[in-house]
């Protein structure tokens, strides 16, 4: 009689800790939508497509909400998901990387003569849209994540599964590249 | 610091994430620096112009409501899941529980109502146990058969058979009256080395059968009928030496 009391109480403890789960999980992790959504629709390129990874997200994260700290950073959580989801949905639909590039090489130097061209290119929606999804991903998820969510290479470095130096010289590198590409379209023949 | 480091790490001295040293030998390079200063002022300028520009994709308006909806499905159907769960917890403890009884049941049954012959072994074991604890062994003390057969008479209604196996290493001792199976018997001791033995006998109405072996509670039982005479020994030997026994004396 005891142990089914005992058993009762237990299993009132455990949707008491379930709905307090819930309600940190709603305060700390799904505020993050948008930068969920932001960095899906960046990295799939299509609105479709980053609405169902960013929903599989959620439904993982709170799946896999106990390995959260509540001393982590909910956003840059949230955000290792996102990106694992991704990973997933390219390896699955075998989107065909157009460059293959040694990512992590050094940095090239970058040498501008005009760059008020290549700010007006970039001013240019359609441009930088392109410009931005035709880079690698591993150079769009590290631009992304630092130009848009200005997260710290650190966090950075967490979410990508990197050394912090080579979050580095990865993001030096993805830049350097774009403003390539900005400076190289817009009217100007070749590169 | 020479100008390709200072390039290299111009990044990350922008996004200020440099050690505060090597920060500061950045910072005072591009400063010294001319070539550098003005490669960093552009840098600086196209960097910031373009992360301006980069567009932020904002989570359409109804992508929340679907993903609270999917998460409460998900709770939904976690909790349906606990529910089958405990369901099915329940039924095999309550499986386990009827299996249970059911053996108890079979078990007490089987214990309380034991077959008439189990009865009788264990009744024959308790007058075993007794003979030799009472020290009322023998009525009549004697190793010739001749002496013990005929002291049964008058005292029965039957002529018990009498048998002396010395030559088997089973002398017989005496004999003695019981009262077994709401009858009085005959009881024949015999030893072996430092073993008694009890045989029990009585008229039967059945035809010849056996041996049949029993163990009670470590004593070591055999039943068997002949010539319309049923007999029961009983003894703490081995169960082949009883064997032995019961051969001999059915010989």
């Amino acid at each position: 009689m005891v142990d089914v009391r005992k058993e009762r109480w237990n299993k009132q403890a455990g949707t008491q800790v379930g709905r307090e789960e819930r309600e940190l999980f709603e305060k700390v992790i799904l505020p993050h939508l948008n930068s969920a959504y932001n960095l899906a629709r960046w990295l799939t390129r299509n609105e479709q497509d980053a609405e169902d990874i960013v929903q599989d997200s959620f439904v993982r994260a709170l799946r896999s909400f106990d390995t959260f700290r509540p001393t982590e950073d909910g956003r840059a959580w949230l955000l290792a998901i996102v990106r694992n989801c991704c990973r997933t949905w390219h390896q699955r639909s075998r989107v065909a990387q157009a460059v293959e590039l040694d990512v992590d090489s050094q940095p090239a130097l970058a040498a501008w003569s005009d760059p008020e061209a290549l700010l007006r290119n970039a001013g240019d929606s359609e441009q930088l849209h392109a410009a931005i999804g035709e880079l690698p991903l591993e150079y769009r998820e590290v631009l992304i994540l630092r130009e848009l969510e200005e997260l710290s290479y650190k966090e950075i470095a967490q979410i990508v599964e990197v050394p912090l130096g080579t979050v580095m010289s990865r993001l030096s590198r993805a830049r350097r590249e774009l403003y390539a590409r900005l400076s190289a379209s817009g009217g100007q023949v070749g590169r | 610091m020479n100008c390709q480091q200072a390039r290299e790490l111009m990044d990350a001295y922008l996004d200020q994430e440099l050690d505060l040293m090597t920060s500061s030998q950045v910072g005072r390079h591009v400063a010294e620096c001319e070539g550098c200063g003005e490669v960093y002022a552009k840098y600086r300028r196209v960097r910031d112009g373009v992360s301006e520009q980069m567009p932020y994709f904002a989570a359409p308006p109804k992508l929340e409501e679907k993903i609270r909806a999917e998460l409460d499905l998900r709770k939904e159907e976690r909790r349906a899941a606990k529910t089958v769960a405990n369901w099915g917890r329940w039924a095999a403890i309550a499986a386990c529980v009827a299996g249970v009884l059911l053996f108890t049941f079979v078990s007490v049954r089987a214990l309380r109502r034991p077959s008439g012959s189990e009865l009788l072994a264990q009744e024959v074991v308790s007058s075993h146990i007794r003979s030799l604890l009472a020290n009322h062994l023998s009525d009549v003390v004697s190793s010739d058969q001749h002496t013990v057969k005929p002291w049964f008479s008058g005292k029965l209604d039957f002529a018990p058979v009498v048998k002396d196996l010395s030559a088997d290493g089973f002398p017989l001792i005496g004999g003695r009256l019981d009262y077994l199976n709401d009858r009085p018997v005959a009881a024949l001791i015999y030893k072996h080395r430092q073993h008694t033995i009890n045989l029990f006998t009585w008229p039967s109405a059945g035809g010849d059968s056996g041996p049949q072996s029993y163990s009670v509670r470590g004593y070591h039982v055999l039943q068997w009928t002949r010539a319309q005479m049923t007999y029961w020994a009983v003894s703490d030997m081995s169960a082949a030496d009883l064997n032995n026994f019961a051969r001999d004396f059915m010989r």
